[in-house]
């Protein structure tokens, strides 16, 4: 690569398009907006073809032209490229013509797309010089930012909610990492890492890495572009906590079509969040192009976030593309779990049963019409998140061990199946 | 005195402190106090109508001050205020 930077020209402020050096720094200093990486796509159309693409491994660096570091990715080069499944029995559930599962659930190495992020994230990281990480996590960001903090060799600080799912505390514990539980809900988590993050000199990737950390999504977005077949999809419907993951993906739609990797298209992109943590979807719903904070209280802790960083943009892009919102229940939630796993075979985490149901409702009211092709975004794996479902998926039948004691239940409970 | 926590991205402004002790009886008075101080202040956290922008969130003592009174928010002797970006996290 020619050029020290990579394909990076700047950091450049969304809101007054002020531009500052390619640093650790994630706001304006004038009008505290956004900074985003802007990028030399002249030089991108060059090299990223749809030939070159293809030569490459199956991981999301296959796009590393549009990825935001400098040289090679050191740290998660192996992320990405997960399944997109054909939901043809899930389709006729819900009632739409042709179903796909973008399936996050199996990302390496840590089972959610926030390896995606976290992958661009300590590259860059490394590449400016932070030998110590950090994050304020819902969960699966401290999954990953453990995970392949560990990998990579550096030192490892995540902090939580206190009360988070137990699967998602150990998963970050096991790593080595220092785990700091909060003792209040994400947005307290997440004021107080913005004050650590402006008194130690460490990475915060949704902090002050936040600029390159963001970028990271857009490769779930590229790769389903790409497993489509090369095409937008219709209907793309995705979860939202920060809003982050839906503001990148239709970033994604936006750039390989200004690439010309795929053909110009029109796409909506339509937002989900839990009932007892809906500021987007509510301000969606009323028309408000402006959100309201909320305390949270809902099943689906990966999407607790009642002051959303990007809720202004997602509610942005949800109007540009003419898409559309809703929110579900904590029992609606178990029930969209449920449906992907029944007919799909996949487990997802809350947020998965999120997208589901609200695919659900979209479907059912029209917005997302019978006829057309919709893509759901399933970002984490159930096995992080059993506490919300125990107890609600039935329970296992001990029986001794004997045939007659076997058709006995068989009987009472599958009678049609017992051989005479 | 009110305690301000300053952030990164006005420091440079402040003069590189990252705290500040004042005497203010609101936020937006605190915020006036601020702009005295270091010119140039409230046009970084505040729009040209004086709200404090989207973009910035404001903290008494570990609440947001949009559950509280938002700019009317009353501060006493001891209270602590961080200013934060909006956009970080997730």
């Amino acid at each position: 690569m020619s050029n020290s930077n990579g394909f990076m020209k700047a950091l450049k402020c969304r809101e007054c398009g002020h531009e500052y050096p390619l640093a650790a720094t994630h706001v304006c200093e004038f009008d505290f907006g956004p900074l985003e990486v802007a990028y030399d796509y002249e030089r991108i159309r060059k090299t990223l073809t749809r030939d070159a693409i293809c030569s490459r491994p199956h991981t999301m660096w296959r796009y590393r032209e549009l990825l935001p570091i400098a040289g090679e990715p050191t740290v998660g080069r192996q992320v990405g490229y997960t399944p997109l499944v054909r939901a043809d029995r899930l389709a006729r559930r819900l009632g739409i013509r042709e179903l796909w599962i973008k399936n996050d659930a199996v990302n390496y190495p840590t089972l959610s797309f926030k390896d995606r992020v976290v992958s661009v994230a300590l590259s860059r990281s490394v590449e400016l010089g932070f030998t110590t990480v950090a994050c304020a996590s819902t969960g699966n960001l401290a999954n990953s930012v453990a995970a392949n903090a560990a990998a990579a060799g550096l030192n490892c600080f995540v902090f939580i909610p206190h009360d988070l799912e137990q699967g998602k505390v150990v998963n970050s514990l096991v790593y080595g990492a220092s785990v700091i539980g909060i003792r209040g809900h994400y947005d307290e988590v997440n004021r107080l890492c913005a004050e650590i993050a402006g008194k130690y000199p460490w990475a915060f990737v949704n902090v002050n890495m936040r600029p390159y950390y963001a970028e990271g999504s857009k490769s779930m977005g590229f790769e389903i572009q790409e497993q489509m077949g090369w095409r937008i999809p219709e209907h793309t419907v995705v979860c939202m906590a920060s809003g982050s993951l839906l503001t990148k993906i239709h970033k994604s739609y936006q750039e390989f079509s200004k690439l010309g990797l795929v053909p110009e298209s029109k796409w909506k992109i339509h937002g989900a969040q839990a009932t007892g943590c809906n500021p987007i979807t509510q301000a969606q719903k009323a028309g408000l192009d402006f959100f309201k904070p909320q305390k949270p209280n809902t099943i689906a802790k990966s999407l607790a976030i009642g002051t959303p960083a990007d809720g202004f943009y997602a509610l942005r892009v949800m109007k540009e593309t003419g898409g559309a919102s809703d929110d579900v229940t904590d029992d609606e939630i178990r029930e969209g779990i449920r449906l992907l796993a029944e007919c799909e075979g996949i487990f997802s985490e809350t947020a998965g049963g999120v997208t589901v149901g609200v695919a659900k409702k979209l479907i059912a009211t029209g917005k997302i019409a019978a006829d057309s092709s919709a893509v759901l975004c399933i970002t984490g794996n159930g096995l992080k998140t059993l506490d919300a479902v125990v107890g609600h998926v039935g329970q296992a039948r001990d029986i001794k061990p004997s045939l007659r004691e076997f058709e006995s239940l068989l009987a009472r409970e599958n009678p049609e199946l017992v051989t005479a | 005195m009110v305690r301000i926590l300053i952030p990164p991205t006005l420091r440079k402004l402040c003069g590189g402190d990252d705290t500040l002790h004042l005497r203010a009886r609101t936020v937006s008075e605190l915020i006036g106090q601020m702009h005295h101080r270091y010119n140039g202040v409230r046009d970084r956290l505040c729009d040209e109508q004086g709200r404090i922008r989207g973009s910035v969130l404001v903290y008494v003592n570990d609440e947001d001050i949009r559950f509280l009174q938002a700019q009317g928010t009353p501060l006493k002797p001891g209270d602590e205020v961080s200013i934060i970006p909006a956009f970080a996290g997730g």
